[in-house]
């Protein structure tokens, strides 16, 4: 009575992406993370030789104490063996001992080293790159991905080639013990080999089902919560729960029980050769001691060791899913890591000396990487340090990229910009944008005090310039009001701040920052009319004295600039006051008209 | 280790698989304790005695032996998996609905990353430790007893020399596992701080850049880097204190039994066959001392794990219907707040404080007030999003927490400020509130609301998927579809938002009919910010700090010389200075019309 369960396509499409053989370039790309640490990666190597020969040498010693000691009557030979076969495990514990500290400290360390790589390189990466790539993302890459190397790091690669030494030494052991009785335990060889290819065939199926089947529970969820006012609101709550029990989560249970059911296979089958092979050496092995041809000794070794030799091989084989998801997760990280970042600083770029604030557009276009349509389209402008320009225009004509070039998230495809005769491309991104100044539409604040968020423009102000710049945007007066004043922590929780508050904090946190050029972008949209017009002085104040850009989409912003541009299809193709605009009856007045008659 | 207790009524429906799971255990357990005994009789009586049927039968024992291992172990192995995916999933949903059903002051409160990696990785930490952990650790135990019982049966004196290197070892795992939890549980916190820089880093990406404060992002990561950094490398310490001491006890426990056993077969105290079946014995019981280790250890991270899955099912949802509520049945639409005051948990002031407010049912009632002053809160108790600290809010003369909570939810219709849609359908997200809506009533909301010719154009028409992985809509898009999806519901009363924050003119214009279409015929509260909706609302409230401090029409209002006139005379203003602009351009029939118009409303 099972109903099989279509998952939506996204998910279904996300297994091929989780599926990842062995891939020699990859592993070649993230072996280069080790390079620092080769020294402390070989002398863990070396430990771990020596620790794997000490531990496969126990059956070994087993039986000379029951041949030499035992059988030829000889307690002194005894416990000579058993003192070196002591001294041996102590070095057995020593180096094992040394090898995981060595090995999983280098391993922390490479990781360290892998998600500082990521972050710095995420700081460099384009704006455009971050359209595509959510948080929800970055958490992926930087946390998961990067926890599935750790697996390995830690656990996995160590354990490979430590079973890999294991199996190679208990083989070595035993053949040199007693051929005959080797070649009979290898017999079963083969059949394992054989299970071994089935199941893993099975269980590759079904580890990518229930990885794309937690990415969809997880989606879910994810969406849920961050949906919840509007689920309650809608009262969607019954629904929902229904969904997610016998449509989510149920797919997540069965595809898990399918993949249970293969893996519960695997070990038994293995158990069962160990014990045909222990059989096997028990039959032919006992009735050649009987002939006198082996000892007794022998036999017990070669029963240890049968016991010994299934367990590396069982653990390979768990491994190999971990190779598996490394694999992929490895790969999404070098696909971050590689990801070419757009705007660089050249070699030998000077830093941007104090600027007065004059911008200069020569014969600018730009249209982006992915996408040969121009967004702009030969701009050439002249602004002088001081003016305040409004950028106006339906959306979409090129008005946010417009700023965006100014503050230099992207370079002009051709043409150039020049901030006081300066071409921005000669000069670190760094030195031009600490004298530059953004506000945009969402007012993003980030965990931490109040305060915090203000100095987040500079970094060096003391509390009296913090409280200066809020009074002047008119925010002192509702953070006062706030249980703790500036020292109010705004979480994400902090949904209590209304947008119109978290827009005036980030108003003053640009007047801190006091920037000689100041880009507006939609910043009083997400405020509302009554606060706007309260707030009109307030903005008067961080206009005043700066070059500025403003992107508004209500006129009565417009209308008090030095300076309007009119952009439509990527090109300016009016620019003037507000009077002498209206006055030339163009595009901007038809824009005005309309936006007058409501 | 009282919160893992506290997982029994997760545990309990499973019962009988676990019992029958025990059984199995049990004869797995049985089963390889004796194959010891039967080498014990391969070395003793095969070899010694010289007989090659012994022999035999003894191969076919253990071939015997190991196939019934195997099959009960498939069983058991299977019916482990199960019992702990079943309990998982039982957990996964009990969470989900509880987390959804949650009020809002909750969700206020809490980060949204933190409750999604709490279904996540905390249920499969209990899933990991009921599954396999608590299992093995029932195996460890059944095979400690049975060994030391076969061992001391045999020969007492031998049996505490050579398990006498078990104690250190289960000594220093317990030690381990009273350390490693809160190990463990630093290393989560450090990791939750780097999610938190990456996650913010990333949301305020144009902030950082705008700023150019990259270096102190890239300093503030790497110092929740290193602390990552730090508490892993203590964790790694007490494995590396633990791991290869282990591996060492036990064969000391094999050095110490030949070292006193081997003069012992000498002098014929004990068999030789005896001997080899007790270093089977201690060798069975070295593997699982040494996954002791790992036991413990996913015990201390189910413990952690269930502590705070606890933490939210223990939290009782402070917005509930009340029990024995029946349906409220169709509204008239009148409501009224009774001296109505509301404080957040964290604030200082009153959000709300001393309202009184009385609309009949089909009137619309528009809000002013600045950012903050309250009307947001005000809306907000009608559905029961927050409940009241003092007063009362009545709907149809009854206190809304009174009232069963979905038949009062579905009949009011809210469109929020931020239109949130979900990776749906576009016919789904319409239908969220009415999932069992006609195609032609869906059509029919999408056309009142100014949506269904974008629709159509859509790729998939309204078949199309919006969202994270979808096609993205515009801010004026969405809000139409929001809008959509309130008028399906037919609600009696009507919350709007109405705010139209970055939409250019032509498509603010779209809404705004999209809007009038939607508070026909209802009652209508609005937060306005528009003189053309205020002016046609019944009653215009205005609101500061809290309290309502203007009420009446507009012209009521116009009259008084308070808040709403200044807000008013700052619109106006603008409005004659464009008067005045068209007349000097000598657009005199375009004033006579806006004019016109403008009285009109």
């Amino acid at each position: 009575m099972k109903k099989q369960i279509t998952p939506p396509a996204y998910v279904v499409q996300s297994e091929e992406a989780l599926d990842k053989k062995y891939d020699p370039q990859i592993a070649r790309k993230l072996v280069r993370f080790l390079q620092p640490y080769l020294k402390q990666g070989i002398a863990a190597l070396l430990l771990m030789t020596v620790a794997t020969i000490t531990s496969v040498s126990g059956p070994y010693f087993v039986k000379v104490a029951l041949d030499d000691g035992l059988a030829a009557n000889n307690v002194e030979v005894l416990r000579q063996t058993l003192l070196i076969y002591l001294v041996v495990m102590l070095v057995q514990w020593g180096t094992n001992y040394l090898r995981v500290v060595i090995m999983s400290r280098v391993g922390q360390h490479v990781l360290y080293d892998v998600r500082t790589r990521m972050f710095e390189h995420l700081q460099k990466l384009s704006l455009g790159f971050y359209s595509r790539f959510s948080v929800g993302r970055a958490i992926t890459r930087v946390i998961n991905d990067v926890g599935t190397l750790r697996e390995f790091i830690t656990w996995a690669a160590l354990a490979i080639v430590r079973d890999t030494f294991a199996i190679v030494g208990i083989i070595v052991a035993m053949l040199a013990i007693d051929l005959k009785l080797s070649l009979l335990t290898f017999a079963v060889l083969p059949f394992m080999a054989l299970a071994t290819y089935i199941f893993r065939k099975a269980a590759r199926r079904n580890y990518r089902k229930v990885r794309s089947a937690i990415s969809w529970v997880n989606s879910v969820l994810a969406e849920n919560i961050n949906g919840v006012r509007v689920v309650q609101a809608f009262s969607r709550e019954t629904h929902n729960y229904k969904n997610y029990r016998d449509y989510v989560n149920r797919y997540h249970l069965d595809v898990s029980l399918d993949a249970v059911k293969v893996a519960a296979f695997f070990t038994p089958t293995v158990d069962l050769l160990g014990a045909v092979a222990t059989a096997l050496v028990v039959w032919v092995g006992g009735t050649a001691v009987l002939g006198e041809s082996i000892t007794a000794g022998v036999l017990v070794a070669f029963i240890l060791y049968i016991d010994r030799f299934f367990e590396p091989i069982r653990d390979l084989f768990r491994r190999f899913d971990t190779l598996q998801s490394t694999m992929a997760g490895g790969e999404r990280i070098l696909q971050l890591l590689e990801t070419p970042v757009e705007v660089q600083d050249e070699a030998g770029a000077g830093e941007l000396s104090a600027i007065r604030g004059d911008v200069r557009f020569e014969r600018v276009s730009f249209h982006y990487a992915d996408d040969p349509a121009p967004v702009l389209t030969d701009i050439d402008l002249d602004i002088r340090a001081g003016e305040t320009v409004a950028l106006v225009g339906e959306t979409g004509a090129g008005k946010t990229t417009f700023v965006k070039l100014v503050a230099r998230f992207h370079d002009p495809t051709s043409g150039c910009i020049r901030v006081d005769g300066v071409d921005l491309r000669t000069v670190t991104q760094g030195s031009l944008r600490r004298q530059m100044g953004m506000v945009l539409q969402d007012p993003f604040l980030f965990n931490g005090t109040v305060k915090e968020n203000i100095l987040f423009g500079r970094l060096d102000a003391t509390d009296a310039e913090v409280i200066a710049a809020a009074t002047a945007v008119g925010a002192h007066e509702f953070i006062s009001q706030l249980k703790n004043g500036y020292e109010t922590s705004v979480q994400e929780g902090g949904v209590l701040l209304s947008v119109g508050q978290r827009q005036l904090i980030s108003f003053a946190r640009a007047l801190l920052a006091d920037p000689r050029i100041l880009i507006l972008d939609e910043a009083t949209s997400s405020i509302d009319t009554q606060t706007e017009q309260v707030i009109q002085s307030a903005l008067a104040r961080l206009l005043k004295g700066r070059t500025s850009f403003v992107i508004a989409h209500r006129l009565s912003t417009i209308t008090n600039a030095d300076r309007i541009v009119v952009i439509h299809d990527g090109r300016v193709i009016e620019q003037g006051s507000h009077r002498e605009l209206l006055e030339k009856r163009g595009y901007y007045f038809k824009l005005y008209k309309t936006g007058f008659q409501e | 280790m009282s919160s893992l207790l506290r997982l029994r009524t997760f545990i309990r429906p499973y019962i009988p698989q676990i019992v029958l799971n025990l059984i199995l255990l049990l004869a797995i357990t049985a089963l390889s304790l004796y194959v010891p005994r039967v080498i014990r009789q391969v070395v003793d009586v095969g070899l010694a005695a010289g007989a090659g049927d012994a022999l035999i039968r003894s191969a076919l024992v253990l071939f015997g032996l190991g196939l019934g291992t195997a099959i009960l172990n498939l069983g058991h192995r299977y019916l482990s998996e199960w019992i702990a995916a079943r309990i998982g999933y039982d957990l996964r949903n009990r969470l989900y609905d509880h987390i959804q059903r949650q009020a809002f002051t909750y969700h206020d409160h809490t980060q949204s990353g933190q409750l999604i990696s709490r279904c996540i990785e905390d249920v499969s930490a209990i899933q990991r430790f009921a599954g396999s952990a608590v299992i093995e650790t029932i195996q460890f135990l059944l095979l400690t007893v049975g060994i030391l019982w076969l061992m001391t049966a045999d020969n007492l004196k031998l049996a505490v020399i050579s398990l006498l290197p078990m104690i250190p070892l289960v000594y220093r795992a317990l030690e381990f596992g009273t350390r490693i939890g809160g190990l463990f549980f630093k290393v989560d916190n450090a990791v939750g701080e780097v999610s938190n820089r990456l996650q913010e880093n990333v949301s305020g990406v144009q902030v950082v850049r705008a700023f150019a404060r990259e270096d102190y992002e890239i300093g503030r990561f790497n110092f929740a880097n290193k602390e990552v950094f730090k508490h892993w490398v203590n964790v790694i310490d007490q494995w590396a204190r633990i791991m290869p001491l282990s591996n060492f006890l036990i064969a000391l426990g094999t050095i110490l039994l030949l070292w006193f056993g081997g003069p012992m077969v000498l002098e014929g105290e004990i068999t030789l066959g005896a001997l080899v079946a007790f270093n089977s014995y201690i060798l069975m019981l070295g593997a699982p001392a040494q996954q002791l280790t790992q036991l413990v250890n996913a015990a201390g991270e189910a413990t952690a794990g269930a502590q705070r899955v606890f933490e939210v099912l223990d939290h009782p949802s402070e917005i509930q219907s009340p029990r024995g509520a029946g349906d409220a049945g169709q509204l008239r639409g009148e409501v009224e707040f009774e001296g109505v005051g509301l404080s957040y948990q964290d604030e200082r002031i009153h959000a709300l404080d001393g309202i009184s407010l009385k609309v009949e049912p089909n009137r619309i009632v528009a809000l002013m007030g600045q950012t903050g002053s309250g009307k947001t809160s005000l809306v907000n108790l009608i559905p029961r999003f927050y409940d009241v600290t003092q007063g009362r809010v009545l709907v149809d003369g009854r206190d809304v927490r009174e009232l069963d909570l979905v038949s009062l939810r579905r009949q009011i219709g809210i469109v929020l400020q931020t239109s949130l849609l979900f990776s749906d359908s576009i016919r789904a997200n319409i239908a969220y509130g009415r999932p069992d809506a006609t195609e032609e009533e869906i059509f029919a909301a999408a056309q009142a609301a100014q949506a269904h010719e974008f629709i159509l154009e859509l790729p998939q028409g309204y078949g199309t998927v919006v969202g994270e992985r979808g096609v993205t809509l515009s801010g004026g898009q969405r809000q139409r579809v929001a809008i959509a999806r309130a008028l399906l519901m037919n609600p009696r009363i009507l919350i709007l938002d109405d705010s139209t924050s970055s939409v250019d003119t032509q498509t603010e214009k779209l809404i705004q009919s999209a809007l009038d279409q939607l508070m026909e015929g209802r009652t209508t509260f609005v937060i306005a910010h528009r003189l053309s909706t205020v002016r046609r609302a019944d009653l215009i409230v205005v609101m500061d700090k809290g309290c309502i401090v203007q009420r009446g029409t507009h012209k009521d209002l116009l009259r008084q010389k308070g808040l709403y006139r200044k807000i008013y005379d700052l619109q106006l203003k603008g409005h004659e200075k464009f008067t005045e602009e068209m007349e000097e351009l000598g657009q005199k029939e375009f004033v006579e019309a806006h004019r016109r118009s403008e009285e009109l409303r």
